[in-house]
């Protein structure tokens, strides 16, 4: 099954969320950005994602965030760069089914896979997939 | 002797099988709701086994008993805050009070450029109200500047009123910082310059003997649930002359007196104008099964065993350097802070994986953030049945740290 650890996943986890990568506002226009807030944690944040000729060519998000906001949506914006818009699609659908304890495709979540136990805390499955559901609603009539 | 141990055994979300994560529930959100003991539930529940009726609403024994067990609560609430009988209106709570004032009273009476005195701490409630009258009405709404400790005080309430001040209302004790206002003072500068005052009572009358003629206040709002009582129920207390010259905000049935193809309504004096509709009646029953309650236990021994459980809890945590307390000198049984470099939410995700339950966030007052130098905090707060073994817990719990992940993998 799983071949990352509880220590790996852990590290992933802490790495992404103390050195986001991709929490900063877009380099440049012709982003799609999609504003998503919680209703029972303060995340607030603006996920954009720069789609051309059926590709997702980069993914960004900004604002204010936990650890688990931050953390997973910054390994989303690792995961959909460099996607074409139905795979995109598709690792997204496949990250919350296993959110949501569901049957899923762990070949396509790489590093996404360490927020496998968030519904261990089930308060915080809105922390885990605020930015998935945003870049969810940019891809959709795509 | 006041007994929390004698006290537990009254609710039977403490009777020591409730778990967490696993674990012993260690329940710190009372500021949020509370539970409730036996006979509350009994009261709710009895409306459906024995005593089901509507009330105001035919001839029948059983709906005249509704209506004599519904002026019971009527009577018992305003013992409980010692005002007049008539003076109760029963609202969903004291969010649904507060609206009925600014849409009954405000949005009647306040013309362009009237001013609303509020605070940068007040909850939503006591502020999305307030600025719905000033958009509809052109009124503005203003800040009471907060003293050193983030306090409202007469003092600075005195720095901004004036002949426009129509509205001030504040809660008489805060969720976020929990400072007990002085409200009665401020009435007296509020009248006067002919202002009506207003009282949020969500976190005062659940946890202090409060008296509704001596403040002298206009308005006073409160909640069942954070006292022991039902969700969906509350009231609003208002002196009868003010009630009688608001409109009723809703029309339906039980409010009035007759109305005609003409268009006209004659409403029924207060507080029936206000509660149209069928009524929450199995809430009111256990709101008064609540307030009976809190009077056997006296509300002296509810706040003093707040304050005690706070003096204990700021004892204790104020030899750890990671946490960082926003209220040390409220005394109130609420007590706000933040581990040093953790986002709120991941410390309350923490908190929970061990059982203990804490709000975290911005408590619904989100004007607070500037005066307290954070946008989120984590909150614990205590009631009649907290024991200094909860306490315990939060402080074991914040000493021992912790990757805030553990809750994820441990």
């Amino acid at each position: 099954m799983l071949t990352l650890t509880n220590e790996m996943m852990r590290a992933i986890i802490m790495d992404h969320y103390s050195n986001p990568i991709n929490k900063h506002q877009p380099p440049k226009d012709g982003y799609e950005k999609v504003h998503m807030h919680s209703d029972n944690c303060i995340d607030d944040i603006d996920t954009f994602l720069l789609v051309e000729n059926g590709v997702v060519v980069d993914a960004c998000f900004d604002g204010v965030a936990c650890a688990i906001s931050t953390s997973s949506t910054d390994i989303m914006c690792d995961l959909l760069k460099g996607k074409e818009v139905s795979q995109a699609k598709y690792i997204i659908e496949q990250y919350h089914h296993m959110i949501h304890e569901e049957e899923f495709d762990e070949s396509v979540l790489e590093e996404s896979l360490a927020f496998i136990n968030t519904s261990k805390q089930a308060a915080r499955i809105r922390c885990a997939t605020i930015g998935w559901n945003a870049a969810d609603e940019i891809l959709k009539d795509k | 002797m006041y007994d929390v141990y004698k006290v537990r055994k009254d609710f039977p979300m403490l009777d020591g099988t409730k778990k967490m994560q696993g674990k012993n529930l260690v329940f710190l959100d009372n500021a949020s709701t509370t539970f409730k003991p036996q006979r509350v539930i009994d009261a709710m529940t009895e409306y459906y086994t024995t005593f089901t009726a509507n009330s105001h609403r035919g001839d029948y024994d059983l709906l005249y008993n509704m209506d004599v067990k519904v002026s019971e609560a009527r009577k018992a609430i305003a013992k409980f805050i010692n005002s007049e009988e008539n003076e109760v209106v029963f609202t969903s709570g004291d969010t649904a009070s507060i609206n009925l004032v600014a849409f009954g009273y405000a949005l009647k009476f306040l013309k362009k450029d009237d001013e609303i005195l509020i605070s940068e701490t007040e909850h939503a409630s006591n502020v999305i109200p307030w600025f719905k009258v000033a958009q509809m009405t052109g009124a503005k709404v203003k800040y009471i500047p907060l003293d050193e400790n983030n306090k409202i005080t007469p003092e600075n309430v005195k720095k901004v009123v004036c002949s426009a001040t129509k509205i001030c209302s504040v809660a008489q004790v805060g969720n976020v910082l929990a400072h007990e206002v002085d409200v009665k003072n401020i009435a007296k500068i509020v009248h006067e310059v002919g202002g009506i005052m207003v009282v949020d009572g969500a976190q005062s009358v659940p946890h202090m003997k409060i008296d509704f003629k001596d403040l002298d206040c206009d308005f006073l709002a409160f909640s069942a649930h954070k006292m022991c009582g039902p969700t969906g129920i509350g009231a609003l207390v208002g002196k009868y002359d003010l009630l009688d010259s608001m409109d009723a905000v809703f029309g339906g049935g039980g409010m009035n007196i007759g109305f005609s193809t003409n268009g006209t309504c004659v409403a029924l004096n207060p507080p029936a104008k206000f509660e149209a509709g069928t009524m929450n009646l199995s809430g009111i029953l256990g709101f008064k099964a609540a307030v009976e309650y809190l009077e056997e236990i006296g509300m002296d021994n509810v706040h003093k065993h707040d304050q005690e459980l706070f003096d204990y809890a700021m004892s204790k945590l104020e030899d750890n350097e990671n946490v960082i307390i926003y209220n040390k000198t409220s005394r109130n049984g609420i007590i706000t802070f933040n581990v040093k470099n953790v986002f709120s939410q991941d410390e309350a995700t923490l908190l929970n994986h061990k059982g203990i339950a804490v709000r975290s966030g911005q408590h619904c007052a989100k004007m607070i953030d500037e005066a307290i130098g954070t946008n989120a905090t984590v909150r614990a707060s205590f009631y009649l049945y907290t024991t200094k073994e909860d306490v315990d817990a939060l402080v074991d719990a914040l000493n021992e740290g912790g990757d805030i992940l553990d809750a994820y993998f441990n």
